[in-house]
Protein backbone atom coordinates (compact mmCIF):
# COMPACT_ATOMS: atom_id res chain seq x y z
CA UNK A 1 0.00 0.00 0.00
CA UNK A 2 1.58 3.43 -0.85
CA UNK A 3 2.18 5.18 2.47
CA UNK A 4 2.70 9.02 3.11
CA UNK A 5 4.31 9.65 6.31
CA UNK A 6 3.60 13.33 7.58
CA UNK A 7 5.92 14.30 10.16
CA UNK A 8 6.32 18.33 12.45
CA UNK A 9 9.09 17.27 14.12
CA UNK A 10 8.93 18.77 17.85
CA UNK A 11 7.13 21.37 17.96
CA UNK A 12 3.23 22.35 16.41
CA UNK A 13 2.60 22.66 13.27
CA UNK A 14 -1.68 22.45 12.92
CA UNK A 15 -2.05 24.00 9.41
CA UNK A 16 0.06 21.05 7.88
CA UNK A 17 -1.73 18.65 10.01
CA UNK A 18 -4.89 19.97 8.67
CA UNK A 19 -4.16 20.72 4.83
CA UNK A 20 -2.59 17.49 4.84
CA UNK A 21 -6.26 15.51 5.77
CA UNK A 22 -8.66 18.27 4.43
CA UNK A 23 -10.98 16.19 1.26
CA UNK A 24 -9.40 18.10 -0.94
CA UNK A 25 -5.75 16.90 -0.06
CA UNK A 26 -6.99 13.19 0.49
CA UNK A 27 -8.24 13.24 -3.20
CA UNK A 28 -5.30 14.20 -5.01
CA UNK A 29 -3.11 12.05 -3.07
CA UNK A 30 -5.97 8.84 -3.81
CA UNK A 31 -5.52 10.06 -6.46
CA UNK A 32 -1.80 9.53 -7.45
CA UNK A 33 -2.33 6.47 -5.73
CA UNK A 34 -1.22 6.77 -1.82
CA UNK A 35 -3.43 4.93 0.34
CA UNK A 36 -2.06 5.12 3.69
CA UNK A 37 -1.06 8.08 5.54
CA UNK A 38 0.93 8.50 8.76
CA UNK A 39 0.34 11.67 11.28
CA UNK A 40 3.38 12.70 13.58
CA UNK A 41 1.24 15.72 15.18
CA UNK A 42 3.66 16.62 17.73
CA UNK A 43 2.37 19.09 20.20
CA UNK A 44 -0.41 20.25 17.64
CA UNK A 45 -3.78 20.99 19.06
CA UNK A 46 -5.24 18.12 16.28
CA UNK A 47 -4.96 14.67 16.75
CA UNK A 48 -6.82 13.27 13.49
CA UNK A 49 -9.29 10.15 14.80
CA UNK A 50 -8.40 7.08 12.06
CA UNK A 51 -12.08 7.38 10.78
CA UNK A 52 -11.53 10.84 9.50
CA UNK A 53 -10.39 10.62 6.33
CA UNK A 54 -12.83 8.18 4.31
CA UNK A 55 -11.35 6.95 1.46
CA UNK A 56 -7.71 6.45 3.18
CA UNK A 57 -6.29 4.68 5.62
CA UNK A 58 -5.03 6.78 8.32
CA UNK A 59 -2.66 6.44 11.44
CA UNK A 60 -1.83 9.21 13.59
CA UNK A 61 0.26 9.62 17.04
CA UNK A 62 2.46 12.90 18.68
CA UNK A 63 5.65 11.49 19.62
CA UNK A 64 7.74 8.22 18.83
CA UNK A 65 11.17 7.88 19.97
CA UNK A 66 12.10 6.99 16.21
CA UNK A 67 10.44 8.08 12.94
CA UNK A 68 13.20 5.93 11.46
CA UNK A 69 10.37 3.11 11.07
CA UNK A 70 7.56 4.89 9.72
CA UNK A 71 10.51 6.80 6.95
CA UNK A 72 11.33 3.75 5.67
CA UNK A 73 7.97 2.46 4.85
CA UNK A 74 6.95 5.76 3.43
CA UNK A 75 6.79 6.36 0.15
CA UNK A 76 6.06 9.98 0.09
CA UNK A 77 7.48 12.10 2.62
CA UNK A 78 5.70 15.31 3.75
CA UNK A 79 7.74 17.46 6.50
CA UNK A 80 8.34 20.33 8.30
CA UNK A 81 11.39 22.44 7.55
CA UNK A 82 13.23 21.19 10.47
CA UNK A 83 16.97 20.18 9.32
CA UNK A 84 16.48 17.02 11.28
CA UNK A 85 13.70 15.81 9.93
CA UNK A 86 14.35 16.79 6.27
CA UNK A 87 18.52 15.03 6.57
CA UNK A 88 16.88 11.92 7.85
CA UNK A 89 14.49 11.71 5.25
CA UNK A 90 16.94 12.55 2.48
CA UNK A 91 19.16 9.84 4.08
CA UNK A 92 16.89 7.07 3.88
CA UNK A 93 16.27 8.16 -0.01
CA UNK A 94 13.01 9.23 0.19
CA UNK A 95 11.29 11.67 -1.75
CA UNK A 96 10.88 14.70 0.36
CA UNK A 97 7.99 17.74 0.27
CA UNK A 98 9.01 19.91 2.92
CA UNK A 99 6.46 22.53 3.80
CA UNK A 100 7.27 25.76 5.36
CA UNK A 101 5.28 27.18 8.05
CA UNK A 102 5.13 30.99 6.80
CA UNK A 103 4.76 31.83 10.47
CA UNK A 104 8.24 31.29 11.22
CA UNK A 105 9.93 32.91 7.99
CA UNK A 106 12.85 33.87 9.44
CA UNK A 107 14.17 31.12 11.48
CA UNK A 108 17.34 29.95 10.13
CA UNK A 109 16.10 26.23 9.95
CA UNK A 110 15.06 27.56 6.56
CA UNK A 111 18.08 28.35 4.73
CA UNK A 112 18.64 24.52 4.63
CA UNK A 113 15.33 23.16 3.32
CA UNK A 114 15.75 26.46 0.82
CA UNK A 115 19.22 25.28 -0.21
CA UNK A 116 18.22 21.28 -0.93
CA UNK A 117 15.52 22.62 -2.61
CA UNK A 118 17.39 24.94 -5.02
CA UNK A 119 19.84 21.88 -5.73
CA UNK A 120 17.21 19.82 -5.98
CA UNK A 121 17.09 17.45 -3.71
CA UNK A 122 13.56 17.98 -2.53
CA UNK A 123 10.26 19.84 -3.10
CA UNK A 124 9.52 23.04 -1.48
CA UNK A 125 5.96 24.57 -0.73
CA UNK A 126 3.44 26.55 1.85
CA UNK A 127 0.26 25.34 3.32
CA UNK A 128 -1.25 27.26 0.99
CA UNK A 129 -0.08 25.90 -1.88
CA UNK A 130 -0.10 22.16 -0.69
CA UNK A 131 -2.82 20.45 -2.63
CA UNK A 132 -1.74 22.08 -5.76
CA UNK A 133 2.00 20.90 -5.30
CA UNK A 134 0.98 17.33 -4.48
CA UNK A 135 -1.58 17.69 -7.83
CA UNK A 136 1.16 18.90 -10.04
CA UNK A 137 4.43 17.26 -8.36
CA UNK A 138 6.93 15.70 -10.78
CA UNK A 139 8.97 13.16 -8.57
CA UNK A 140 11.37 12.19 -11.04
CA UNK A 141 13.36 15.74 -10.86
CA UNK A 142 14.74 14.81 -7.85
CA UNK A 143 18.41 14.06 -7.58
CA UNK A 144 19.69 11.69 -4.73
CA UNK A 145 20.82 13.17 -1.49
CA UNK A 146 24.46 11.42 -1.36
CA UNK A 147 25.29 11.05 2.19
CA UNK A 148 28.18 13.12 4.26
CA UNK A 149 31.72 11.72 4.45
CA UNK A 150 33.09 11.61 7.91
CA UNK A 151 35.64 9.51 6.51
CA UNK A 152 37.37 13.21 4.85
CA UNK A 153 37.40 14.65 7.89
CA UNK A 154 39.28 11.99 10.17
CA UNK A 155 41.50 11.91 6.98
CA UNK A 156 42.49 15.64 7.70
CA UNK A 157 42.32 15.53 11.40
CA UNK A 158 44.97 12.27 11.10
CA UNK A 159 47.58 14.10 8.81
CA UNK A 160 46.99 17.26 11.24
CA UNK A 161 47.27 15.88 14.11
CA UNK A 162 50.00 13.88 13.26
CA UNK A 163 47.92 10.30 13.86
CA UNK A 164 49.52 6.96 12.08
CA UNK B 1 51.27 58.15 42.92
CA UNK B 2 54.58 56.13 41.70
CA UNK B 3 53.20 53.39 42.90
CA UNK B 4 49.57 53.95 41.02
CA UNK B 5 51.33 54.44 37.96
CA UNK B 6 53.43 51.33 38.49
CA UNK B 7 50.27 49.30 39.30
CA UNK B 8 49.27 50.29 35.75
CA UNK B 9 52.30 49.77 34.39
CA UNK B 10 51.85 46.56 35.47
CA UNK B 11 48.72 45.50 34.54
CA UNK B 12 49.07 46.75 31.11
CA UNK B 13 52.49 44.71 31.06
CA UNK B 14 50.44 41.88 31.73
CA UNK B 15 47.77 42.06 29.20
CA UNK B 16 50.39 42.81 26.63
CA UNK B 17 52.00 39.35 27.75
CA UNK B 18 48.51 37.58 27.20
CA UNK B 19 47.78 38.64 23.82
CA UNK B 20 51.00 38.17 22.65
CA UNK B 21 50.80 34.28 24.57
CA UNK B 22 47.46 34.18 22.57
CA UNK B 23 48.12 34.65 19.08
CA UNK B 24 51.40 32.65 19.72
CA UNK B 25 49.12 30.03 20.57
CA UNK B 26 46.75 30.69 18.17
CA UNK B 27 49.20 30.91 15.51
CA UNK B 28 51.15 28.04 15.99
CA UNK B 29 48.25 25.66 16.89
CA UNK B 30 49.08 23.85 13.51
CA UNK B 31 52.38 22.75 14.01
CA UNK B 32 51.31 20.92 17.50
CA UNK B 33 51.12 16.98 16.70
CA UNK B 34 50.19 15.00 19.63
CA UNK B 35 49.69 12.37 17.35
CA UNK B 36 53.15 11.60 17.05
CA UNK B 37 53.21 10.56 20.68
CA UNK B 38 50.23 8.24 21.12
CA UNK B 39 46.99 7.66 21.64
CA UNK B 40 45.38 11.48 21.45
CA UNK B 41 42.77 11.62 24.64
CA UNK B 42 39.52 14.04 23.12
CA UNK B 43 36.88 15.63 24.56
CA UNK B 44 33.90 15.89 22.58
CA UNK B 45 31.34 18.58 23.23
CA UNK B 46 28.20 16.66 22.63
CA UNK B 47 25.97 19.73 23.61
CA UNK B 48 22.28 18.67 22.35
CA UNK B 49 19.64 17.07 20.52
CA UNK B 50 20.78 17.05 16.88
CA UNK B 51 23.93 18.60 17.71
CA UNK B 52 24.90 14.90 19.41
CA UNK B 53 23.72 13.27 16.58
CA UNK B 54 26.32 15.49 14.11
CA UNK B 55 29.13 15.03 16.77
CA UNK B 56 28.72 11.48 16.82
CA UNK B 57 28.52 11.27 13.14
CA UNK B 58 32.10 13.05 12.84
CA UNK B 59 33.36 10.67 15.57
CA UNK B 60 32.26 7.28 13.52
CA UNK B 61 34.86 7.33 11.48
CA UNK B 62 38.09 8.12 13.93
CA UNK B 63 40.39 5.47 14.61
CA UNK B 64 41.26 3.57 18.22
CA UNK B 65 44.16 6.58 17.77
CA UNK B 66 41.74 9.00 19.40
CA UNK B 67 41.21 7.41 23.25
CA UNK B 68 40.11 7.86 25.71
CA UNK B 69 36.97 10.09 24.77
CA UNK B 70 35.08 12.64 27.27
CA UNK B 71 31.85 13.60 26.35
CA UNK B 72 30.71 16.60 27.76
CA UNK B 73 26.79 17.12 27.70
CA UNK B 74 24.63 19.76 29.38
CA UNK B 75 23.06 18.33 32.65
CA UNK B 76 19.32 19.36 31.67
CA UNK B 77 20.00 16.91 28.23
CA UNK B 78 18.86 13.15 28.81
CA UNK B 79 18.53 12.12 25.14
CA UNK B 80 22.18 12.40 24.66
CA UNK B 81 23.92 10.41 27.19
CA UNK B 82 21.38 7.57 25.81
CA UNK B 83 22.68 8.12 22.33
CA UNK B 84 26.79 8.10 23.23
CA UNK B 85 26.33 4.93 25.15
CA UNK B 86 24.42 3.24 21.95
CA UNK B 87 27.86 4.57 19.75
CA UNK B 88 30.46 4.04 22.19
CA UNK B 89 28.86 0.02 22.45
CA UNK B 90 28.59 -0.11 19.12
CA UNK B 91 32.87 -0.17 18.58
CA UNK B 92 34.61 -2.37 19.41
CA UNK B 93 36.99 -2.45 22.50
CA UNK B 94 35.46 0.61 24.26
CA UNK B 95 35.19 -0.99 27.38
CA UNK B 96 36.63 2.14 29.72
CA UNK B 97 37.54 4.22 27.10
CA UNK B 98 35.71 6.81 27.67
CA UNK B 99 33.69 8.81 30.06
CA UNK B 100 30.39 11.50 30.39
CA UNK B 101 30.92 14.79 31.84
CA UNK B 102 27.63 17.13 32.66
CA UNK B 103 28.13 20.77 33.00
CA UNK B 104 25.34 23.38 33.17
CA UNK B 105 24.40 24.22 29.84
CA UNK B 106 25.59 27.59 28.92
CA UNK B 107 22.56 28.75 26.88
CA UNK B 108 19.46 27.63 26.16
CA UNK B 109 17.59 28.05 23.22
CA UNK B 110 16.25 31.35 22.53
CA UNK B 111 17.70 32.96 25.68
CA UNK B 112 18.50 36.25 25.88
CA UNK B 113 22.15 37.64 25.09
CA UNK B 114 22.92 39.26 28.38
CA UNK B 115 22.01 35.80 30.10
CA UNK B 116 23.78 34.62 27.83
CA UNK B 117 26.71 35.99 28.74
CA UNK B 118 26.26 35.29 32.72
CA UNK B 119 25.61 31.90 32.31
CA UNK B 120 27.96 31.35 30.14
CA UNK B 121 31.05 32.67 32.79
CA UNK B 122 28.78 30.60 35.32
CA UNK B 123 30.08 27.41 32.79
CA UNK B 124 33.31 28.42 32.95
CA UNK B 125 34.02 27.43 36.46
CA UNK B 126 32.73 24.30 35.58
CA UNK B 127 34.63 24.16 32.60
CA UNK B 128 37.96 24.81 33.81
CA UNK B 129 38.24 22.08 36.10
CA UNK B 130 37.53 19.71 33.94
CA UNK B 131 39.34 20.76 31.21
CA UNK B 132 42.49 21.31 33.77
CA UNK B 133 41.78 17.92 35.21
CA UNK B 134 41.83 16.08 31.81
CA UNK B 135 44.00 17.66 30.01
CA UNK B 136 42.67 16.75 26.37
CA UNK B 137 44.74 17.07 23.11
CA UNK B 138 42.29 18.06 21.76
CA UNK B 139 39.04 19.81 21.90
CA UNK B 140 36.19 19.01 19.21
CA UNK B 141 32.85 20.83 18.77
CA UNK B 142 30.40 21.53 16.60
CA UNK B 143 28.09 24.23 17.58
CA UNK B 144 26.26 24.35 21.17
CA UNK B 145 26.85 26.98 23.82
CA UNK B 146 28.45 24.91 26.16
CA UNK B 147 32.10 24.72 23.74
CA UNK B 148 32.78 28.63 24.22
CA UNK B 149 33.39 28.07 27.78
CA UNK B 150 35.26 24.69 27.53
CA UNK B 151 37.34 25.77 24.35
CA UNK B 152 38.45 28.95 26.39
CA UNK B 153 39.12 27.11 29.28
CA UNK B 154 41.44 24.55 26.81
CA UNK B 155 42.72 27.86 25.20
CA UNK B 156 43.44 29.24 28.42
CA UNK B 157 46.04 25.60 29.21
CA UNK B 158 48.08 26.19 26.32
CA UNK B 159 48.31 30.00 27.12
CA UNK B 160 49.75 29.66 30.39
CA UNK B 161 52.07 26.71 28.62
CA UNK B 162 50.29 23.83 30.83
CA UNK B 163 49.96 21.73 27.74
CA UNK B 164 48.33 22.83 23.96
CA UNK B 165 45.48 21.56 23.37
CA UNK B 166 44.03 21.57 19.72
CA UNK B 167 40.36 23.20 19.32
CA UNK B 168 38.85 21.73 15.87
CA UNK B 169 35.39 22.94 15.19
CA UNK B 170 33.10 21.58 12.91
CA UNK B 171 29.88 24.20 11.96
CA UNK B 172 26.47 22.50 12.15
CA UNK B 173 25.86 21.18 8.85
CA UNK B 174 22.38 23.40 9.10
CA UNK B 175 24.30 26.44 8.74
CA UNK B 176 24.21 27.64 5.09
CA UNK B 177 25.06 31.48 4.24
CA UNK B 178 25.82 32.69 8.34
CA UNK B 179 27.97 31.06 11.03
CA UNK B 180 26.34 29.94 14.13
CA UNK B 181 27.08 32.29 17.03
CA UNK B 182 28.93 29.90 18.49
CA UNK B 183 31.04 29.33 15.48
CA UNK B 184 31.47 33.36 15.10
CA UNK B 185 32.89 33.57 17.86
CA UNK B 186 35.15 30.14 18.03
CA UNK B 187 36.69 30.69 14.22
CA UNK B 188 39.42 33.16 15.36
CA UNK B 189 40.91 31.03 18.21
CA UNK B 190 39.97 27.44 16.18
CA UNK B 191 42.86 25.81 14.54
CA UNK B 192 40.93 23.75 12.66
CA UNK B 193 37.57 25.12 11.47
CA UNK B 194 35.32 22.98 9.40
CA UNK B 195 32.78 24.02 7.10
CA UNK B 196 30.07 22.40 5.00
CA UNK B 197 28.70 24.14 2.85
CA UNK B 198 31.22 26.28 0.32
CA UNK B 199 29.11 29.06 0.20
CA UNK B 200 30.39 29.68 4.32
CA UNK B 201 33.69 28.44 2.64
CA UNK B 202 33.83 31.55 0.31
CA UNK B 203 33.06 33.90 3.26
CA UNK B 204 35.38 32.63 5.68
CA UNK B 205 38.64 32.04 3.86
CA UNK B 206 40.40 30.18 7.39
CA UNK B 207 38.11 27.53 7.29
CA UNK B 208 38.25 24.04 5.88
CA UNK B 209 35.74 22.77 3.46
CA UNK B 210 35.53 18.95 2.69
CA UNK B 211 32.24 18.82 1.85
CA UNK B 212 29.47 17.42 3.45
CA UNK B 213 30.89 15.53 6.36
CA UNK B 214 27.36 14.28 8.25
Amino acid sequence: MKTVFVTVGTTSFDDLIEGVTCPETVQVLKARGYERLVLQAGRGSILPAADSCPHVTLEAYRFKDSIADDIQQADLVISHAGAGSCLEALGAGKPLLVVVNDKLMNNHQLEMARQLHMDSHLLYCTCSTLTETLRTMDLSVLQPFLPGQPKNFANFLDKALGVQ
Amino acid sequence: MACLVGAVFAVLLLCLLFFIRLYYVVKTGSSYKPGTRGPVTVLVVAGSGGHTTEVLRLMECLSAAYTPRHYVIADTDRMSEEKICTFESSKQHSEGQFTICRIPRSREVHQSWSSSVLSTLDALRYSLPLVFRLRPDMVLCNGPGTCVPLCVAGLLLGILGMKKVSIVYVESICRIKTLSLTGKILYPISDYFFVQWSSLRDKYPRSIFLGRLV
